[in-house]
């Protein structure tokens, strides 16, 4: 590990004016952060320590919505009966990752901004544009098993890492931050993922400095059936090969809205709505679930040992819609 | 710099790159946390921190310096053992023990929140939760054992919990001199 200097932040404000200095990352958890810094994948100057501020706390606010402390520990979150009752999709996307330890200490804000798992990004005896801008990816024409088949470029290939922000993406989640200058600003979950294209190193909208400081969840989806499906090399403590986060309400067998996130497939959770539109409005019934399957991976391309995530996603969103909808 | 370890306070100058798992092995003489991976994987550096179990590898000293922190050392010792421990030495859970500490600091933690009502990944009814050994071993999964003890793990653990319904090996943890 390269050497920091570390400070604590006595507050947001405290925190968001130390963090836009070049070299500067804000560390809670740390789960993802010391991981990656012992490899010297990440090498900060400075650690402003974020972990005790005041941003632990699930609130519920008067639209009937949740609003979650950036600092909350997944495991928290997951065990909340106001989640679980309300957003069923995000406690069991969060149950499905990690482990019980890795839980307890890794915060809300951290699992939406950790870093792919890619095999390349985490040699750094090989190239790889994500963490060496220029260098070239190993991963195109390597070993790919783990890797996206959509919103790819020439120069990346990762997958988003985070069963947390495929749930939170399905459930419309809004993303709020605090900027270097104070100003606050509200980012749709949708929003705050960039696609790699020729700056895979850019993952995200943020500004340097810019702290999350909570999650909102809008107002639950009344009647709805949830389900978080993940397909994984191990039973347990493994990232998704694919995974499907679902929100849905039926009328009588007709499909009254969906909403579907995808994990495991792309650079961020991924959600289209042309996959949501070939079931919504229609009897459920096979026919449609293949016609969503066909818009999911109207564009999907492998790259060898991961053409497999093809197929795999197909069916596994079509066995997720059966579930979701009673087929 | 100062932590509170096992109800004892201990005071040293150290790194600021040191995790909480070096701190202890290598600077407080407290060697019963053991490195496996050092990344979080492997489950052997499991320390409570403010009762709740964490991977000590991933944490750095410096932060956790207000915390009640409780090793394999504070949970017991031969002659006075944690409940846990008995049931590991009864029950076999373990070939080389190398990752057996890491294994019952977890299963403490684990214990404690199933205590709280905690869901995992198994439970079909997340406001329901009963311990069995698909649950055990998936809120175990942060563990790994290399000698593969799992069966004697989980008969341990069900012990505990209060799901016995399995002979252990032992009578008593005395007759190997625990």
């Amino acid at each position: 590990m390269k050497l920091f200097t570390y400070e604590r932040a006595a507050s947001a404000d405290a925190a968001v004016a130390e963090g836009a200095a070049p070299g500067t990352k804000f560390i809670a958890g740390g789960t993802n952060l010391l991981d990656l810094m012992k490899l010297q994948i990440e090498t900060p100057e400075r650690l402003v320590d974020i972990s005790r501020l005041p941003l632990n706390t699930i609130d519920e606010r008067e639209d009937g919505g949740l609003t979650i402390g950036a600092l909350v520990p997944n495991s928290d979150l997951a065990a909340d009966p106001r989640v679980i009752e309300r957003y069923e999709v995000l406690s069991r996307a969060l149950l499905a990752g990690a482990s019980g330890q890795l839980r307890n200490k890794a915060s809300t804000g951290g699992n939406l901004l950790q870093r792919t798992r890619c095999y390349y990004f985490y040699d750094t005896a090989m190239p790889c544009n994500k963490r060496a801008p220029g260098s070239g990816c190993s991963a195109i024409d390597g070993y790919n098993r783990i890797l996206a088949v959509l919103g790819t470029s020439d120069k990346c290939i990762a997958t988003h890492p985070s069963d947390m922000a495929v749930a939170m993406r399905a459930l419309d989640a809004t993303v709020v931050t605090q900027k270097a200058d104070g100003d606050r600003r509200r980012i749709a979950i949708g929003d705050l993922y960039r696609l790699p294209g020729d700056t895979p190193e850019v993952e995200t909208v943020l500004e340097p400095g810019e702290l999350i400081t909570a999650i909102e969840l809008p107002v639950p989806v009344e009647g709805a059936r949830h389900l978080y499906r993940k397909v994984r090399d191990r039973a347990s403590y493994a990232f998704a090969l694919v995974s499907v986060a679902g929100v849905v309400t039926m009328d009588g067998d007709t499909v009254a809205s969906a909403a579907l996130a995808f994990g495991g497939l792309g650079p961020m959770p991924w959600r289209d709505p042309a996959v949501e539109a070939a079931i919504v409005g229609k009897p459920a019934s096979d026919a449609s679930f293949a016609a969503a399957a066909d818009a999911l991976l109207a564009n999907a391309k492998g790259f060898g040992s991961n053409d497999f995530k093809i197929p795999l996603a197909r069916r596994t969103l079509i066995a997720s819609l059966r579930e979701l909808t009673g087929v | 710099m100062k932590w509170t370890i096992n109800g004892r306070s201990y005071e040293a100058e150290v790194d600021v790159r040191t995790t909480l798992l070096d701190l202890a092995r290598e600077h407080l003489g407290l060697t019963g946390s053991k490195k496996g991976c050092d990344h979080g994987q492997c489950g052997a550096c499991t320390m409570l921190v403010g009762g709740r179990r964490i991977n000590a590898c991933l944490s750095l000293a410096v932060m956790h310096q207000d915390d009640e922190i409780v090793t394999i050392e504070g949970l017991g010792q031969p002659g006075n053992l944690h409940p846990l421990q008995d049931a590991f030495v009864r029950h076999d859970g373990y070939q080389c023990g190398y990752c057996t500490p890491g294994q019952i600091c977890s299963a403490v933690g684990m214990l404690d929140e199933v205590k709280k009502g905690w869901p995992s990944h198994v439970s079909a009814d997340l406001t329901e939760v009963a311990l069995d050994d698909a649950e055990i071993g998936e809120r175990m999964s942060g563990n790994l054992c290399r000698c593969a003890a799992y069966p004697n793990i989980v008969d341990a653990i069900r012990e505990v919990a209060g799901v016995d319904d399995r002979e252990p090996v032992l009578e008593t943890a005395r007759e190997i001199g625990a």
